[in-house]
């Protein structure tokens, strides 16, 4: 509705100028390449570090390749069957896949509704608002490895300060935090929840206030409930917001690595559950030097999440009215 | 904390952002570096210089290493001393986590901006051999004069790969045990007589019990439960992989023995279940733990708890015969592309006068290599170092077999099923087995080594 509006502002503002370039027989004329000389400065960033990296981790994933090796043969799509060909290592790697699936689907949901509570009650005006906003930031701006320790300490089951407090008030003390099932899942999406919760709050806070006020008071004027003013202005109001943050929050967890390296280690505990693919890549291809088969696995993985990205413009792109 | 700690633990931002940016970040590195071609014995040149003297034009020598931890102001002050004896040589130290260390020597080198003397771990010698990344010393143990008569056996043939040596080695750091005195106490225990045996052992872990003390808090990591595993493999008379490094072996008789003594202490409530990462050394030094089998760079870190009672002997004798984990880190000489003579010989010459100068060194909490050093007065005079040192006959390294490193994720994952009563051992280890013959086959297919 808002955007709408502002498309057709634009477009009639666009006429208008256009008409008066003619009258004034300005320069109404612009040369063919003048709009791709304006996306230039982009487009040597984006073919610099998005198109030729892509390019050459395709072209990479096609040999057994470690760049120090001086024989780098040329493999086909070996790379790509190989994950699919059942043995051992390509059932580590798909069980890689599902353990950030799992993250991604635990993760996801409460990172796109708790942030919108959130923004909402920081959206109303009462005293220390400022101050609040700033505090549900805050663990935004620590860095993954500050995250990850602070986070280790206070999950470890044995002489972590959760199970400790846990156990003063009478609940159960031993839990495996960071190397049983579910506790490791909860943990990890628990720490992921606070650290980057504040970064979607503020988005759709940013989304709030775009909500224009008239609309609010239409529907007070229509009887409207604070229930049914958010339901059918707000949610609304917000369907571009939204897309990006579940877009974005997808994304963010489907890269999870930092967490689950720091707080469950390297081999992912327990066992290997909580190895997450990028955890799997990584040492596929910066431990092993196997960088022909870990970019084989990183261009699946991005193909899958290229198609989820797609498929969720579809879904919540779509306007229905 | 010593390197190896931080080697496992560590992570830093930028190594987040290496990985984290995507495997794409480190491929672009990849297909921009072009690596040195051809065998490195033959383009490598370390002729020339005695070890003795340097007497060339003036030089500086890029030196990095991975002593992140309470080490690295021990090698910083050895480096400091070198260059104020030295005229024409100014060393130039630079330390980054182990774990990005080796990530990023191989990328340095093959670009030529890399370091042109390092520190590498005795297990990583053979890979960055076959990666062409270090040269050969055959010619430096020689001209230094270093043989086999000055070093502890087992480390001088741990430093040789296809018949060559590439590092000339500075220490080693083998486990230990370690008691918490007042924590015996406690249990009932003479807290001068730790227990040497497997009946001992399990008999104190049992007084303790009786006086509500888990003894033996058993990790389920590499560090340090994978370590004391392997010590238990070794002490049971078996053997990681077979000779060829073509086949695991440690998924044998004596390696589900050693793994089920361990997962036992768990199962009898001589440790918590699902012990941290960590938390058995924290226990400790908190009073909660009484026996850490950990390793000798500890020692620093211990000694400065003041209210922590503790000592440090050999690692008892549960199997058949005497055994203990041990690493090592070996000096070694960068394969850059067009290096100066000079370097390689100031190298040398700088290599030479560390070793010389190593006791400076096992106050970090390590013991030397060199014999000589080792055997000095100033050395037995380290009472806990000098405890580590007599397990020396009997450490166990890892075989030098390129790409050895790539399994120790593998057997971590073993150690955590069965730690964390997930798999029973016999299984945990079979399916680490079979991963782990995957891995070496396509290693030593790789590094033309089958």
């Amino acid at each position: 509705m808002a955007t709408q509006e502002t498309t057709r502002v634009t477009a009639s503002g666009l006429a208008r100028s256009r008409a008066r370039a003619a009258t004034r027989g300005g320069p109404q004329k612009q040369g063919t390449f003048t709009p791709y000389l304006f996306m230039l400065p982009y487009m040597i960033l984006f073919g610099i570090f998005v198109a030729a990296p892509t390019i050459s981790a395709f072209w990479i994933s096609l040999h057994n390749w470690d760049y120090l090796l001086p024989g780098k043969p040329f493999t086909g799509l070996d790379n790509y069957i190989d994950l699919f060909s059942g043995s051992g290592s390509a059932g580590l790697f798909w069980k890689s896949m599902w353990a950030t699936a799992q993250f991604t689907i635990y993760s996801v949901p409460p990172l796109v509704i708790f942030p919108l509570l959130v923004a909402v009650v920081l959206h109303q005006k009462f005293p220390g608002r400022n101050f609040f906003r700033a505090v549900y930031f805050a663990p935004y701006v620590l860095g993954v490895a500050v995250v990850g320790i602070l986070w280790r300490y206070l999950l470890d089951p044995t002489v972590g300060v959760i199970n400790y407090y846990l156990g003063l008030i009478g609940l159960p003390s031993d839990i495996p935090w960071t190397n049983g099932l579910p506790w490791a899942w909860i943990g990890l999406v628990g720490m992921t929840v606070w650290w980057t919760a504040g970064f979607n709050a503020v988005i759709y806070l940013a989304g709030l206030q775009g909500i224009p006020r008239d609309l609010y008071e239409a529907a007070r004027v229509d009887g409207a409930s604070r229930w049914q003013q958010f339901r059918h202005v707000t949610l609304p109001g917000l369907r571009p917001v939204t897309l990006f943050v579940v877009t974005v929050t997808i994304l963010a967890s489907a890269n999870v690595f930092g967490q689950p390296y720091l707080v469950t280690g390297q081999s992912g505990a327990p066992g290997n559950a909580t190895r997450t693919a990028i955890m799997y890549i990584t040492g596929e291809g910066l431990g092993r030097f196997r960088m022909g088969s870990a970019s084989a696995m990183s261009i699946l993985l991005a193909s899958i999440l290229a198609i989820i990205g797609a498929f969720n413009f579809r879904l919540l792109g779509r306007r229905n009215d | 904390m010593s390197g190896d700690r931080a080697r496992r633990r560590g992570l830093t931002r930028r190594d987040f952002l290496v990985a984290g940016g995507g495997a794409t970040a480190g491929l672009i590195l990849a297909s921009c570096g072009s690596g040195p071609e051809g065998n490195p014995a033959v383009s490598g040149s370390t002729s020339g210089g005695t070890g003795a003297k340097y007497e060339g034009p003036n030089v500086s020598l890029a030196f990095w290493n991975g002593f992140t931890g309470g080490d690295g102001p021990f090698m910083k002050d050895l480096v400091t001393q070198f260059n104020s004896e030295t005229d024409n040589i100014e060393v130039k130290m630079s330390v980054q986590e182990w774990a990005d260390y080796y990530v990023k020597v191989p990328q340095a080198v093959a670009s030529g901006s890399g370091p042109d003397v390092g520190i590498m771990h005795i297990n990583q010698l053979a890979t960055n051999a076959a990666r062409t990344v270090i040269l050969p010393l055959d010619d430096v143990a020689q001209t230094l004069e270093l043989q086999e008569d000055d070093f502890a056996p087992i480390v001088w043939n741990g430093g040789t790969y296809n018949g060559q040596r590439y590092g000339i080695p500075l220490d080693t750091h083998p486990l230990g045990f370690y008691y918490n005195k007042k924590v015996m106490e406690q249990g009932g225990l003479d807290p001068e007589s730790p227990p040497a045996t497997g009946d001992d052992y399990l008999a104190a872990l049992e007084d303790l019990k009786s006086k509500g003390i888990e003894g033996h808090w058993v990790s389920p990591f590499l560090f340090l439960g994978g370590l004391q595993w392997q010590s238990l493999l070794w002490q049971n008379g078996g053997e990681l992989y077979n000779s060829e490094g073509t086949a695991a072996t440690f998924n044998s008789e004596q390696g589900v023995a050693a793994m089920t003594w361990l997962v036992d202490l768990v199962k009898n409530g001589y440790s918590p279940a699902n012990v941290g990462q960590d938390a058995d050394t924290i226990a400790f030094q908190n009073d909660k733990n009484a026996f850490n089998w950990n390793g000798i760079w500890m020692i620093n870190a211990f000694k400065e708890i003041k209210s922590l009672d503790w000592g440090v002997t050999q690692i008892p004798q549960i199997g058949s015969e005497k055994a203990a984990w041990a690493s090592s880190h070996n000096f070694v000489i960068m394969n850059k592309e067009g290096q100066d003579p000079n370097k390689i010989d100031a190298s040398k010459v700088f290599i030479k006068w560390v070793i010389d100068h190593s006791v400076d060194w096992a106050k970090a909490g390590q013991v030397p290599a060199d014999n000589s050093v080792r055997t000095s007065q100033e050395f037995t005079a380290l009472e806990e170092q000098s405890a580590f040192a007599e397990q020396l006959p009997y450490v166990h390294f890892p075989p030098p077999i390129p790409g050895i490193g790539d399994i120790d994720v593998i057997l971590e994952t073993a150690v955590s099923e069965a730690v964390l009563l997930k798999k029973e051992p016999a299984d945990a280890l079979n399916d680490a087995a079979s991963t782990a013959d995957e891995t070496l086959q396509e290693n030593a297919e790789k590094y033309g080594t089958g």
